[in-house]
């Protein structure tokens, strides 16, 4: 299986093989709804955009996205709440629905 | 001839199922026992799989009160420190080998033992301590750090694993 491509409103959206997004820039709010969707969250609430934002901003001025550890401590979103919010995988899901590349961290 | 790939197939799909679950089981008390366990049982909840933590032995450390803080790197004995043996067992060489690398695991993010097993706990991932040991070194659940689970016998490991991958460390 190689890239993969996402069809949002005429526009194609390169994606790695796992769904990641290959180019940030690419990403938008209502792109991020179709990837919560297809994650398996129906409806992304204010809670959800906390993490996603977070996440999404923290790759964007550092490069790399925060760990489980600092998106606890740092988000606002204590850890028991983020696996309520996404039980597949806090990070990797915010990362995924935030349109950035799958963090790479153990931690 | 290709009814026999198709098997074959099959057979590879078979062995790519993902992990769904993980049982660890840490029998040992250094720190280099405990973190690869604790290391895998967040990086399972962080892929969605569910995780559960067995502390046998002198694992058992890593979970109680009055030890938890005093878990070292062992300098004697483990041929991964490149140290010679009698330079090992100079006092206080066990603790400067810890403190240097709790240094550098604080720069990558990988927290001391009591706040990763409060990660793990809130994160889903279930700990728990083994009775035969808990018994033999005359322990109670007051012993434990409040995120321990319970005190398990070892049927009730295995029924707490059905489904899971058993990991040994």
């Amino acid at each position: 299986m190689t890239m993969t491509a996402l069809e949002l409103e005429g526009a194609l959206v390169e994606r790695d093989p796992e769904g990641f997004l290959v180019d940030p820039a690419q990403w938008s709010r209502e792109l991020a709804v179709e990837l919560g969707h297809e994650a398996g969250i129906p409806e992304l609430t204010p809670a959800h955009w906390q993490v996603v934002e977070f996440m999404r901003n923290r790759y964007l001025e550092t490069g790399t996205a925060p760990s489980i550890r600092a998106l606890g401590k740092e988000s606002g979103v204590p850890i028991k709440e983020l696996y309520r919010l996404f039980p597949k995988g806090p990070a990797k899901l915010a990362a995924k629905i935030g349109g950035i590349p799958k963090p790479r961290g153990c931690i | 001839m290709v009814e026999l790939l198709q098997e074959s197939e099959r057979g590879a799909e078979v062995e790519r199922k993902p992990v769904e679950k993980v049982s660890i089981v840490v029998s040992k008390g250094s720190l280099e026992g405990i973190y690869p366990a604790l290391i895998m049982a967040n990086g399972a909840r962080m892929e969605g799989i569910e995780a559960d933590l067995f502390f046998t032995f002198f694992g058992l450390d890593a979970i109680r009160k009055d030890r938890q803080e005093k878990i070292k790197v062992a300098t004697v004995g483990n041929p991964g420190m490149h140290m010679p043996t009698l330079l090992g067992a100079v006092p206080g060489m066990s603790w400067m080998a810890t403190k240097m690398m709790g240094r550098q695991m604080e720069k990558l993010d990988i927290p001391p033992i009591g706040e990763f097993l409060e990660l793990i706990h809130d994160s889903g991932g279930g700990i728990y301590a083994c009775h035969a040991t808990v018994e033999m070194f005359g322990l109670t659940m007051d012993d434990f750090v409040p995120q321990v689970d319970g005190i398990l016998t070892v049927g009730e490991f295995y029924e707490l694993s059905a489904g899971a991958e058993i990991i040994f460390t």
